[in-house]
Formats: C-alpha cells, structure tokens, sequence
C-alpha cells in the first residue's frame, strides 16, 4: 500500500527572482548599518528595513511594531517558547489570584486532559496561547486578529525568500511578554540583539509582499497541479490511500513528509502521521510530494509517472504485494525485531 | 506618462515581457514567468479604467526591469540543467 499525502507547501523553495532582485541593491551599493542614524547609509537600510516590516505585518494583519526579525523560524519559536506570560496573569497574582501555569508537549501543544483535570470549581479563567506555525504564511489568508494569534513565527525561505532570516510576530494589546535569548545592542526593540541584516530582511519583506499579491494564483495553480497528479496517479495505481489534507495542512512542514530526509535515515515513520492515528506500516509507506510556485505541469507528470513505474515495479517483486493479492491483512503480520 | 497607454504600447510591453522571459536560463523561473505573464494579460484584459489601466502597465514596465535583470544575473551563476529539460 502507499499513501499520498497531497501537500501544497514546497519543501525546498528557491528564492523568488523578484526577492533576489530586492535585495541585492542591499549586497552591492547600500551597505550602511541599519542601527547608524548619524549617516546617510544608515538612514537609507533603516527605512529599507522599516519597510520591511511593514510588508511582513501586512500579509499577516499586524502593526509594524508587532513584528522583530530573527535569523529564521527556529529562533523566533525559541524567543516565544523560552518564557511568554501574559502581563495581566502576573498582575494577577499579585492581586492574590491563583494561576495556574501548564507545560506543553513536546509538540508544542497543550495536553488537554491536563488541562481538564486542572480545572477546578473555582477556575474562572483559561487562557491558551497560539504560537501558530510558520507553515501557513504566504499559503493561505492569515489575520492574527481574526484569529486570535498571540505569537506567530515566519520562515523566509518558506515564502520564497532567503533562508537564514525570519520574524516574529508579538502581540502588543494585550501586550504578550517574551524574553530574549540572547543579548548584545538592544536590537529590534531589546527583544533580539544582534545587527539586523538588510539584505535578508529586505529579502523577506519582498516576498512577503509577493505572497500577498500571488496568494489566490499560487493557490490556484497548486490546487491545479496536485488534482493532476492525483488524477494520473489513481487512473494507475489501486491501494493508494490519501492523507487527510486538512489535518496535515495545520501541521508542521516536516510532519508532512513521512520517509523525508529527517526519518528516512532511522526508518522512523513520522510521528505526526503516528500520532493522527495513521498505522504504521501506512505511516512507513508514507510519500510525499510538494508543489511549489515554480513547479511545472512537465514535472508533474515526470514526478507521477516515474512513481507510477517503481511502485509496480516495487510490487511486482514485493512479497507483501503477494499477500496483499490473497487478501491478507498486512496489520496482522508479526514483524519479528532484528 | 502622464496618459494612459494606448493599446499599441500594452501590445509591445506583453510582447517584450514574454521575450525576455524566454531568456530566463533556469527552466523553472522560465516557465513561471511566462505563464504569469500571459494569465495576468488574459485576466486584465477587461479592464477599462483608464487609472487601473496605468497602474497594471506601471506594474508590467517595473516587471520588465526585474525580468532584465534576473535573467543576467541567472545567466552568471548557470546551474546543471533538470532531467526534464535533459528529455527534451
């Protein structure tokens, strides 16, 4: 069996032309330090910078003053994982309130048997934050008003922009407390010390912007490609089972890919698929393919019909296949450890 | 330009878009480009606002110097061609 998990997030995206168009004024003639005001370089990667900002607060609703720049996704859920209490839950304490604080999983979600089994007669207030993943940025409509984000971490190269920058986004009313990880220069409102990178954020800003505008095309255009290749792949293949897209749009890029580089190495099925209830030897047969911006109707078809080959030729030689034929149930196989 | 520009001068700048692109040495921003260029044509091509009109054209010139420029800058840093366009 295999299962495809219809995925329209690119797994390695290049940069956008366009985003390496607006950086590299930034690399060859404008190299002034963005923090430097008594300079006329400094002036001009500053307000490059502020501009920036403001590309990154537009495509997800903020104001500029919620969004600092990071060096990439990873950072900017360090800096909001590292310690984020609400204001008002301190002030509350001391009022003399009982808070209670409760530690998320692994996964960064909350245990919500944990937090039943918290709840007291005497609980008057829960508050979950959302640190949502970077994931949907520039893939789909995001309003961290609308949607009650607190938190929110942005990958560049996730939106066709460089790698190696990123941003966070921190909500200002009601004012979201996050400590910094490191320190230095005070950068980036104190929150993240450390020279801000015109080019990169420039870079960032740029594909923001693009997402923006080409958000229903790339949407439309994945939308196109995938249904293509499922088509293609269906007409050909039986026992292919399709992961539930809603789900596993909501998770994180890597948990999308079962068998990619980062489990294929120990045989480790994805843990995601595991955890929303996949079998395992689905969870192991797990192939995923991405659609990108730039990819084309010719890969596509390359990509379904080279799938197509190996998989019966796969089958063909599998022994598995063969019970699979004589309608074994492949669950009910013992697998002894080796 | 202070007017808006005359169907002729919309003509040239789609025609000249669509030749540049093809310059693009990576195949995929090639392929994109062309594609964007042509569906963003076909979907203004209602369009009767004189200002809109303008500010598509503006968005198209503008479009046309990244296209330029991009397409230099990917001709300096060649990568291997994809087993696609090796089929070919």
């Amino acid at each position: 069996m295999f299962r495809l998990s219809k995925n329209i997030i690119p797994l390695l995206s290049k940069a956008d032309p366009r985003v390496l168009d607006a950086m590299l004024p930034y690399f060859v003639g404008q190299h002034g330090n963005p923090h430097s005001r008594t300079h006329a370089y400094g002036w001009e990667s500053e307000s490059a910078v502020e501009k920036a900002r403001e590309q990154v607060a537009q495509l997800i609703g903020a104001d500029p003053k919620e969004i600092i720049f990071t060096s990439g996704a990873t950072e900017s859920n360090n800096i909001s994982e590292h310690k984020c209490v609400l204001d008002s839950c301190r002030a509350l304490e001391g009022e003399g309130f009982k808070i209670t604080y409760l530690p998320v999983g692994p996964n960064g979600i909350i245990n919500l048997k944990e937090l039943e089994e918290s709840l007291t007669p005497e609980t008057s207030l829960v508050s979950i934050m959302t640190v949502n993943n970077e994931i949907a940025i520039g893939k789909m409509p995001i309003d961290v008003n609308k949607m009650n984000i607190d938190l929110m971490s942005i990958s560049g190269h996730k939106v066709y922009g460089p790698k190696g920058v990123g941003a966070l986004y921190i909500r200002r009313r009601p004012r979201v407390r996050v400590e910094p990880i490191q320190s230095g220069g005070g950068q980036e409102r104190g929150m993240r010390s450390g020279t801000v990178p015109t080019p990169l954020v420039v870079g960032l800003g740029a594909a923001c912007d693009i997402a923006e505008r080409e958000m229903p095309y790339d949407h439309a255009w994945m939308e196109t490609l995938s249904q293509r290749f499922l088509d293609k792949i269906y007409s050909k293949l039986s026992h292919v089972i399709r992961n539930g897209e809603s789900l596993l749009m909501a998770l994180k890029d890597i948990a999308l890919s079962s068998g990619s580089a980062c489990t294929s190495a120990s045989l480790e099925p994805s843990y995601v698929l595991r955890a929303i209830g996949t079998d395992e030897d689905l969870a192991h047969s797990s192939i995923r393919y991405g659609f990108g911006r730039f990819t084309t109707i010719e890969e596509t078809d390359y990509t379904a019909e080279k799938t197509i080959r190996h998989v019966e030729r796969l089958r063909e030689m599998s022994p598995l296949w063969e019970m699979v034929q004589e309608g074994v149930d492949i669950k009910t196989i013992k697998w002894s450890q080796h | 330009m202070a007017s808006s520009p005359t169907k002729m001068q919309i003509l040239t700048i789609y025609k000249t878009l669509l030749r540049e692109s093809q310059n693009f040495t990576n195949y995929n921003f090639r392929s994109y480009a062309l594609r964007r260029i042509r569906d963003a044509f076909k979907e203004n091509k209602t369009l009767s606002d004189p200002k809109q009109i303008k500010k598509e054209y503006l968005y198209a010139k503008e479009n046309l110097a990244i296209i330029r420029r991009q397409v230099a800058v990917g001709d300096m840093y060649q990568t291997e061609k994809l087993v696609i366009e090796n089929m070919r």
